[in-house]
């Protein structure tokens, strides 16, 4: 790195790591040495896939934080451009494999808007239960995750993974695949549930505030946690709105913003849900944002369990192919586990979309990255990238 | 106290440690290649393609080569080419049949879309998983012979669905073979007119329809 001379250091140094301030302090004399700069990724296990991070390390604090993305890029925008609107289902399944169905979901409600389309009430209830089961595998399986980046190989991450297990296997019997669930259609959903599944499913959302509340005896008031969570990461609820952060990294730092109450998507308006929020918006209140919504999806289940009515789950109307929107142009969006995922859909008649294009939330959550771990250690960063919750099949599609 | 939380987390592994030896809900690994795992029904891992008779294989299959899959794969892992000629299929009706099928299980990513747009019922999703191969070429590129199916095999790994399909197959036949009797009927009372256009099988209902 380079080296600058030693006037307006101080200046410098009082600003550092602020907003606005300078993100690498120029150091270098003979008590602190060079700058170092370490390549972490895209093969390693931290970063949640093939994400890397070029980190600028002064001693052991991080001075600038470059993330590098893009080795999972697989053109989908572009390929779905190519194709009917039918066949780009199964390729959003591969965007956040996560949750497939939520991002099923999402595209389903672009094109539905796009082509005026209605949608059963039996449809809009089933697509409730299935976006807030997929609410509780993906962030049960980030806080098993999160707890893997702070360094406690494994118990809570296969605590975690037994109960996504259970809900995986549910998503099987259904629609026949675990993670590539491919269960919206344009106009109501593929599968009907049968009697014994939907028996199954309530039993299950019963019995999980019980591993919530195993989950938050063995890990929430740890003290080693504590120490290596709270205040590290900060992120104001300024920042976040102007950087466009969505999901419960933006609500853990105050803002009330879920996109299930500002639009009331699908029926969730009929559903009786509090959405939690943080007051620090640093680690550990990203982590209990977590816990905290998962309580209330399990609200909201019991709830739609309870209110499911019969009748068809598919539209009459709906064709499976052969379909052509009219020219126009359609955004659907949706709180995904993330964030605001959204599609923007411009068709000009023709069987395939004429642009195509997706808002990822783990994206843009992503870019306030370096912010919030300047001036940590390298060992924060890491725990602050599994905070953010991202998954790479989104982030670079 | 400083420590109490670590302690408390300490409890609940214990816990869950020692019930592992005796609570059968705590113990939640399946030995899996020591015991087979457990498919659902609705589990789909590649295509294969139904025949009506299995010691026949290649003259009965559903399959009368419309190339509506092929069109609708999203990522155009399937190859049909269509035969010169025409094979009586199970109601005895002259068809088209596929001269080559060909699904390369490389690319195949088991989204069922096949399954979901075929008219006649020919292609369904399998539950085979364990197909490891050494070649790309001979292991994962599956031809006509390798994909077709009896339709026993699909009664034994997907029954409700099977039965459904059955059911609504002999039906059309039924009601398929009335219609031409009726059209026989009518034309031996009124030899001048035209004849009857055959009757073909019906297509799915619904096409959109979900299937139960």
């Amino acid at each position: 790195m380079s080296c600058s001379d030693q006037s307006g250091l101080d200046a410098e140094f009082s600003t550092f790591g602020r907003p606005g301030g300078p993100t690498v302090r120029a150091v270098h004399d003979d008590f602190h040495g060079d700058l170092l700069e370490v390549s972490m990724g895209p093969q390693h296990p931290s970063t949640h896939g093939v994400f890397r991070m070029v980190v600028t390390l002064d001693g052991e604090q991080i001075v600038k934080l470059k993330p590098v993305f893009g080795y999972l890029h697989r053109n989908h925008e572009k390929i779905a451009e190519g194709t009917s609107y039918l066949a780009s289902m199964p390729y959003t399944d591969r965007l956040d494999y996560l949750c497939s169905m939520t991002t099923n979901w999402a595209y389903a409600l672009a094109v539905e808007k796009l082509s005026g389309q209605a949608v059963p009430d039996r449809a809009q209830y089933l697509r409730i239960i299935m976006a807030e089961l997929t609410r509780l595998v993906n962030h049960s399986c980030l806080v098993g995750f999160l707890f893997n980046d702070l360094g406690t190989s494994f118990t809570p991450l296969l605590y975690a993974f037994r109960e996504r297990e259970k809900i995986l296997d549910l998503f099987e019997a259904l629609s026949g695949s675990r993670m590539m669930c491919n269960y919206q259609r344009f106009g109501g959903c593929r599968v009907d549930p049968s009697p014994e599944w939907l028996a199954a499913a309530s039993a299950l959302v019963d019995n999980f505030p019980r591993f919530l509340d195993e989950y938050e005896t063995m890990l929430t008031g740890n003290e080693i946690m504590l120490a290596r969570t709270q205040g590290i990461g900060r992120l104001d609820a300024q920042r976040a709105i102007n950087a466009g952060i969505t999901g419960p990294v933006l609500r853990a730092s105050g803002v009330d913003y879920d996109i299930r109450k500002v639009d009331g998507t699908g029926f969730y308006s009929r559903f009786d849900f509090r959405v939690p929020l943080g007051a620090h918006g640093d680690t550990y209140d990203r982590y209990m944002m977590r816990i905290l919504e998962m309580r209330e999806s399990v609200k909201i289940l019991q709830q739609a369990f309870k209110a499911l009515p019969g009748g068809p789950i598919m539209d009459p109307k709906a064709k499976l192919r052969g379909f052509r929107p009219k020219a126009g142009e359609a955004y659907g969006r949706l709180e995904s586990p993330k964030g605001e995922l959204g599609f923007y859909l411009i068709s000009d008649g023709s069987p395939n979309p004429w642009r195509y294009r997706v808002r990822p939330p783990s994206l843009i959550n992503l870019t306030l990255l370096e912010e919030m771990c300047l001036g940590h250690t390298i060992a924060d960063s890491v725990v602050i990238l599994g905070s953010i919750d991202i998954v790479l099949g989104e982030v670079d599609r | 106290m400083l420590g109490s939380g670590i302690l408390k987390g300490l409890g609940v592994t214990a816990k869950n440690f020692v019930g592992s030896y005796h609570d059968p809900a705590r113990m939640v690994t399946q030995e899996y290649p020591d015991t087979p795992a457990k498919l659902p029904e609705a589990y789909r891992n590649f295509p294969f393609l139904v025949t009506e008779n299995a010691t026949d294989p290649m003259g009965t299959l559903r399959c009368v080569a419309c190339q509506i899959c092929e069109k609708e794969c999203p990522p155009q892992c399937i190859y049909i080419e269509k035969s010169k000629d025409k094979k009586p299929d199970a109601a005895g009706k002259p068809q088209l049949y596929p001269a080559v099928f060909a699904i390369d299980t490389a690319v195949c990513m088991s989204c069922q879309l096949c399954v979901e747009v075929c008219p006649f019922d020919a292609i369904k999703m399998d539950h085979v998983f364990e197909v490891a191969a050494t070649n790309r070429f001979e292991g994962l590129l599956l031809n006509r012979e390798q994909l077709a199916k009896p339709n026993e095999y699909f009664h034994q790994i997907r029954p409700a669905e099977a039965a459904e399909v059955d059911g609504r197959l002999t039906a059309e036949r039924k009601a398929a073979e009335e219609k031409a009797r009726a059209a026989a009927a009518a034309k031996a009372a009124a030899p001048a007119k035209p004849a009857a256009p055959a009757a073909t099988p019906a297509p799915k209902p619904a096409e959109g329809g979900a299937a139960p």
